[in-house]
């Protein structure tokens, strides 16, 4: 860890999200305030802190009482803390969240978190590589290089547990020696940053908040299995992640940690970072090394598996980010303190992205084994507006949603695949009860047919087939046998398709056929959504012994379809009505009825 | 098809702009995606005969390099508005009322998912996913993201764009 820095120093949350919410607006008024009182004040930007719920997130260290983390915080609350705290000495509690000293609320959503992987997150200036060396950085590749053999490396992370963090879990350590073992040449170290899931955002996080401990862990499976170039294949949509990713690797090579003769160990390892043009679908290995060779990214059957035959026909070796960034801490701490962490199955850690119908979502590290309960009410902090838990959506499309009844479940990939979803690569969303189930069948069967490359009849042609089902059902004409359509066409399209996008797009909706049958059946029977989201089956009313005549709905009635007298009860014309919500979000007298 | 003068002088201004980039990357194995990238980021889009003046100068078949143009999401082969408004459809945003927010901004624009406005402004794009979910729902404009929207707030953030303030709120 770094050394406790001498003098005040103020730091700033600048990953994407931070951006999002305004932090860029405090930092520059941070910059200017400061300078324009004359203060000898450190103003430094880290990465994602990981209570994205709290963002635009500011820390104040001024060498007395311990680190105040601030929350929330706008432009115009910038002068307020330098007054107070910086000079005046005093933390501005209305706006702390965390206090090193002493426990706040916001406490808890720290207190079962186990962060390895996040270890330099938010501490850390991405964009600074000294302070990721002051932090233990790159200790762990001069330990790989100049004290361990590229056999001993594998060993200890086969030891580690370590399994893939991309959502398939496949153990890390015996896909690195399938590789070493394959005979010497060119050889490809690959990092697989494509993070194509709708509601995931760890590995952006990673990247962006501390891309050497990508660039570390990489060069370290480079080193093990003779690899002398590597890839970081990027979604287009991370611009900031290639920026930081770029700064990272220049800065790296002028240290010697990259390039020729790193260290002076004699060995190479050159990155190159290859942005995605907008494919899910390259996420999958074998696509993503169609599209670094500028191909369209459609899979291939596999064996031969890259390890063998990959990038340009040679051995390569994937790994997604969260992955390589659990490496460097193993080699430097030992697969034993690694596998203290987690289950007999499945060791160490993992990140999660909490979001959803939660009260603190944001990015979360948690030990193997917690149950998902924990997670979301311990961590998370429940579901807010007094709504229960419904549901929880694992894996992204191609994961399963759980209902509330198995929230007790530990996660880890065994248990969580027993129960029809995947663990995913961390996408966690959490659901209450005016989510619509069907709706979210739905909704990520319209995103993989999206997606999908084409190539396997099942997959291209089934998926738009399940969708004109799911659509016709929200759209209150599903029909009895059309649940056991969904059921048949999805089990074939899982046999026959070539490639994990095929094979898991259909868990969406075979989950909540499993686990919610009732509400499809209630859309089909009934035409009836119990949760009130699908449009064709809600009807919005005015209650005339609430209604006050405020004329608000009729004012931000898109379509004219609330009229009425002032002071007179409204009322809404069904034939124009788009249950677009507006009115029932404006009403104050709770007199819009949803049925 | 008939051409104007300047629209010949714009078409060989950005063929010789297409030239340089591919000039670049020649000798890079498997560039063709950054080549496309790089050239639409320049002319804004990918028209007709930019992609065949890359067949030509890069050796690759047109028909792939339509291919790969039409694979991606990312390339346009029509010419967008000057905003760019990116509403995110992700989980995260969909379940906090993604749907709405899409509603609001085309009726306010008068334009369907995926069109340009008539004079040119905005294109109205959704994405899978932003990145931002503990803000949902996001929507993006140019660099600039805005998150815990309403739809109300978001029609006037696109209103505000529109009369030329170019900034929110």
């Amino acid at each position: 860890m770094a050394d406790r820095p001498t003098g005040t120093q103020v730091t700033v949350g600048l990953s994407s999200c931070g951006i999002a919410a305004g932090a860029q607006d405090v930092m520059d008024t941070f910059e200017r305030e400061i300078a324009a009182r004359g203060l000898d004040v450190k103003l430094r930007r880290t990465g994602c802190i990981g209570m994205c719920y709290r963002e635009p997130i500011v820390d104040v260290e001024t060498g007395v009482g311990g680190r105040i983390t601030y929350g929330g915080v706008t432009s115009a609350d910038v002068p307020r803390i330098i007054d107070e705290h910086l000079i005046g000495g005093k933390p501005v509690d209305e706006l702390a969240v965390r206090a090193e000293e002493r426990e706040l609320p916001d406490e808890t959503y720290y207190a079962r978190q186990v962060r390895l992987v996040l270890r330099n997150a938010g501490r850390i200036d991405p964009e600074s590589i000294d302070e990721y060396v002051e932090a233990g950085g790159y200790a762990a590749l001069e330990k790989a290089l100049n004290e361990m053999t590229p056999e001993s490396v594998i060993e200890e992370v086969k030891a580690s547990g370590l399994r893939g963090r991309g959502g398939a879990g496949f153990p890390t350590g015996r896909k690195w020696e399938l590789a070493a073992k394959q005979p010497p040449g060119q050889k490809y170290a690959i990092v697989n940053a494509d993070e194509g899931d709708p509601g995931a955002f760890m590995d952006r996080s990673i990247l962006e908040g501390d891309p050497h401990s990508i660039l570390e862990g990489l060069a370290i499976a480079a080193y093990a299995m003779g690899a002398t170039e590597g890839y970081i294949y990027v979604r287009a949509e991370y611009p900031l992640a290639v920026k930081r990713l770029g700064i990272a690797i220049r800065a790296a090579e002028e240290r010697g940690y990259l390039g020729e003769d790193i260290l002076g160990t004699g060995v190479d390892f050159h990155v190159h970072v290859k942005e995605g043009a907008g494919a899910f679908v390259c996420g999958e290995e074998t696509a993503l090394m169609a599209s670094i060779e500028g191909k369209r990214g459609m899979p291939t059957l596999r064996p031969p598996y890259p390890a063998v035959k990959g990038l340009w026909g040679r051995p390569s070796n994937i790994n997604n980010v969260e992955t390589y960034a659990n490496v460097a801490w193993i080699i430097a701490n030992g697969a034993a303190a690694f596998a203290q962490y987690g289950t007999d199955t499945s060791k160490g850690t993992k990140v999660f992205a909490l979001a959803g119908k939660i009260e603190r979502g944001g990015l979360v590290e948690v030990p193997m084994g917690i149950s998902l309960r924990e997670v979301i009410l311990e961590i998370g902090g429940g579901i807010p507006g007094g709504h229960e838990l419904k549901a929880v959506q694992l894996g992204g499309p191609s994961g399963g949603c759980l209902p509330e009844s198995l929230a007790d479940i530990k996660v880890d990939y065994e248990s969580v695949t027993k129960s029809g979803a995947i663990m995913g690569s961390g996408g966690m969303v959490v659901m209450d009860d005016t989510t619509c189930m069907v709706d979210v069948a739905r909704f990520f069967l319209n995103f993989t047919q999206n997606e999908s490359c084409g190539k396997c009849t099942f997959c291209r042609i089934g998926t738009k087939r399940m969708l004109e089902i799911l659509e016709r059902i929200c759209a209150g004409e599903g029909e009895e046998g059309d649940i056991e359509r969904l059921e048949e066409l999805g089990t074939k399209i899982v046999s026959s398709s070539l490639c994990g996008l095929g094979q898991s797009a259909p868990n969406p909706v075979l989950t909540t056929i499993k686990y919610f049958r009732d509400e499809y059946e209630a859309h089909i029977r009934d035409k009836r959504c119990p949760a009130h989201v699908c449009r064709a089956l809600v009807t919005y009313e005015i209650d005339p012994e609430k209604c006050t005549g405020c004329t608000l709905c009729a004012r931000v009635c898109p379509v004219g379809a609330a009229t009425g007298e002032k002071k007179q009860p409204h009322v809404i014309d069904q034939d124009l009505c788009t249950k677009c919500d507006a009115c029932r979000q404006a009403c104050r007298f709770d007199a819009i009825v949803v049925r | 098809m008939e051409r104007t003068a300047e629209s010949r002088d714009r078409v060989d201004g950005q063929l010789a702009a297409v030239d340089e980039v591919v000039a670049r990357y020649s000798g890079t194995e498997g560039s063709l995606i950054p080549v496309l990238q790089e050239v639409q980021g320049m002319v804004g889009y990918l028209p007709r005969e930019v992609m065949q003046r890359i067949a030509e100068r890069t050796g690759v078949p047109a028909a792939r390099v339509y291919g790969v143009a039409t694979f991606y999401s990312q390339f346009r082969l029509e010419p967008v508005g000057r905003h760019i408004i990116k509403i995110c459809h992700g989980t995260a945003c969909h379940v906090q009322g993604a749907t709405a927010i899409t509603e609001a901004i085309c009726d306010e624009l008068g334009v369907a998912e995926g069109e340009t406005t008539e004079d040119g402004k905005f294109t109205v794009d959704s994405v899978a996913c932003l990145g931002c979910c503990s803000l949902a729902p996001v929507i993006m404009i140019g660099e600039q993201t805005y998150g815990r929207l309403t739809p109300g707030e978001a029609r006037k953030i696109v209103r505000n764009y529109e009369d030329g303030s170019g900034d929110a709120e």
